[in-house]
């Protein structure tokens, strides 16, 4: 039994949920080999080669892994498939982005989003918005499985794999780079963050959001959004928690200004603790919250602020 | 060029979806369904490429039994040409919806295939990318733009940091995101006009293809409930509940 695991980094860093994403491996038994394909990315396996429980680091980087297009990585992980019995990345843009053609290039099904592992073949994962869960046994020869990393806790980084150089590169020839708008921002990433402040079409504009700033500083926490307030155009996509956009589950989320919607819950409703801050006693939020206030979020976040 | 767009009939998205008691799947009977919505914004970016002068033909397609026959007859009231029905009464997998899709692809030709980045009942986001490998065609997963220009499509891409935009030859794959297009609504007099317009059907058994399931159910549950938790009355308790209950800040 082997599992490769597809790291998760921008060249530079390598994410924090790769190291959840480990942990389902171990739970699916065996070695585990991490790959980190990019282009400069050293620094990627060096941290990669400290994740616990892990053997073997495999380093592929080329120009043609720089963005991590879906069709060079693809082809690269397919044919590093061979010697696996399981293929696992986590459920982030990237990952969902090619593993589904990996999957297709193997000729096997992809169990998406997993929450659990049961056993070797057989996986626990969300369905309809969280609405139900679904234990889902594989019949086929190689897993093929993303990894939902509210699921999982991290492992350590306390290891000392050996890194391994990879020659092979895959470029389908087909897709290029053009250019990349990514949201710059001093706070925790969404993924990371253990305390989220979210707005809601409540927040009425993007200037708004410079209110839970303050406190965001306060708790050293991230930002997020429901999606109507992204659709608004008040903050940007990556912003958006649901079911659609991301998954969350810091120890505290506070929602304000947001009405609950079943795709949003999908995307917050495994915090370990929910505080609703809205005006409309009805609002289907204060069904999952843990402490509600009914107020206007315009005099109650400034309040807050000041008394944290 | 021809659009392909393949759509699929889902439970509302206004719906909370209840287990079945037995566990053994969750309860469709009496539950209102609709297209799929990152569908409808795949069939809406079709129909504004054709009105842009881009597309010349778009051609829905659906696997499923008749009751999928509803969504691909909105597809055509909202501006689609012709649709092609997959019958079969099993629930496939991606992969094996893939398969057909396929055998659809190298019948049709498309020049692009738009289609929504995930189904909101089985949450799986893989069709796309699966065909995409089928085909051998590059992807544009999780569109907020699309852009054809010449022999090459550019796509901008919602990603985890932000937004993405890469150039893919064509013929290419594109999967919606949210932010890519508005659907409009289908007129009365184009709801009429969509009875008259071709709808295939073909037995998804006449594809020769070997679609045996790839999984297996084995039970599905609901998630845990969370307690509803209490109202307080001053911002003064909730930082007090937060620091001395929950203690979660400090
Ligand atoms: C395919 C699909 C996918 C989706 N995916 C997602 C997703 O991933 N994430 C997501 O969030 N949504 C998603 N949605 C949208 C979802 O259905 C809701 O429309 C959305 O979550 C609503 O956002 P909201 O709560 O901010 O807005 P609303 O529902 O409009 O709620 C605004 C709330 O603000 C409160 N409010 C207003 N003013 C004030 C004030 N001054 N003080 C206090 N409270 C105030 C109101 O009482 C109300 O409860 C999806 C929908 C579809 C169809």
């Amino acid at each position: 039994m082997s599992v490769l695991v597809y790291a998760e980094h921008d060249n530079q860093n390598l994410k924090i949920e790769t190291l959840k994403t480990v942990a389902a491996a171990q739970a699916m038994g065996g070695e585990i080999t991490i790959l980190v394909a990019g282009h400069n990315c050293q620094a990627v396996a060096e941290q990669a080669a400290k994740t616990n429980g892990v053997s073997k680091v495999v380093i592929a980087d080329n120009a043609a892994y720089e963005h991590q297009l879906a069709e060079n990585v693809s082809l690269l992980v397919t044919e590093l498939a061979r010697d696996y019995d399981h293929i696992v990345a986590t459920a982030l843009t990237t990952g969902k982005n090619f593993m589904p053609r990996v999957a297709a290039l193997l000729d096997v099904a992809q169990v998406s989003d997993i929450i659990g592992v049961e056993s070797e073949d057989t996986f626990v994962r969300p369905i309809y918005a969280g609405n139900a869960i679904a234990t889902v046994k594989s019949l086929d020869s190689k897993k093929v499985i993303t990894v939902r990393t509210t699921g999982f806790d991290a492992v350590a980084a306390d290891g000392s794999a050996e890194i391994v150089n990879l020659d092979t590169v895959t470029d389908a020839g087909t897709s290029s780079y053009v250019s990349e708008e990514l949201t710059v921002s001093e706070r925790p990433d969404l993924g990371a963050a253990s305390v989220i402040i979210s707005g809601g079409r409540g927040m009425q504009n993007g200037d708004n959001f410079k209110l839970l700033e303050g406190i965001a500083d306060k708790l050293g926490a991230a930002i997020g959004a429901s999606r109507a307030a992204v659709d608004a155009g008040f903050v940007p996509n990556d912003m958006q928690v649901g079911q659609t956009g991301k998954i969350v589950a810091p120890d505290l989320y506070i929602a304000v200004g947001i009405s609950g919607a079943i795709q949003h819950l999908a995307g917050m409703k495994d915090s370990k603790v929910i505080v609703a801050i809205n005006k409309d006693p009805e609002a289907p939020i204060f069904q999952v919250a843990d402490y509600g206030i009914v107020a206007d979020l315009f005099e109650a976040l400034p309040e807050l602020e000041s008394k944290l | 060029m021809k659009i392909l767009v393949p759509i699929k009939r889902v439970i509302d998205y206004n719906v909370k979806v209840r287990v079945k008691p037995d566990n053994s799947n969750v309860d469709l009977a009496n539950v209102k369904m609709a297209i799929n919505p990152f569908c409808e914004i795949a069939v809406e970016e079709a129909i504004r490429l054709k009105e842009a002068g881009i597309a010349s033909e778009i051609i829905v397609v659906s696997v499923g039994d008749k009751s999928c026959q509803e969504q691909l007859r909105t597809a055509l009231a909202l501006g689609a040409d012709r649709a092609i029905q997959i019958e079969t009464s099993e629930t496939l997998d991606a992969l094996n919806i893939a398969k057909l899709l396929q055998k659809i692809v190298e019948e049709v030709q498309p020049k692009l295939v738009i289609l929504g980045k995930q189904s909101i009942d089985s949450d799986n986001n893989q069709t796309g990318q699966m065909l995409a490998a089928l085909t051998n065609m590059p992807q544009g997963t999780f569109a907020s733009v699309v852009k054809v220009d010449g022999d090459k499509v550019n796509v901008t891409r919602e990603v985890d940091g932000g937004l993405q935009t890469i150039a893919l030859n064509l013929p290419a794959i594109v999967t919606t995101d949210l932010r890519l297009n508005e659907p409009r609504y289908a007129s009365l007099p184009n709801i009429m006009k969509a009875k008259r317009k071709p709808l295939d059907v073909k037995p998804a058994a006449d594809f020769g293809l070997d679609l045996s399931p790839r999984s297996t159910l084995l039970k599905v549950t609901p998630p845990a409930t969370r307690q509803a938790g209490v109202i307080v009355e001053s911002i003064d308790e909730l930082v007090d509940k937060l620091k001395n209950e929950a203690k979660v800040i400090s």
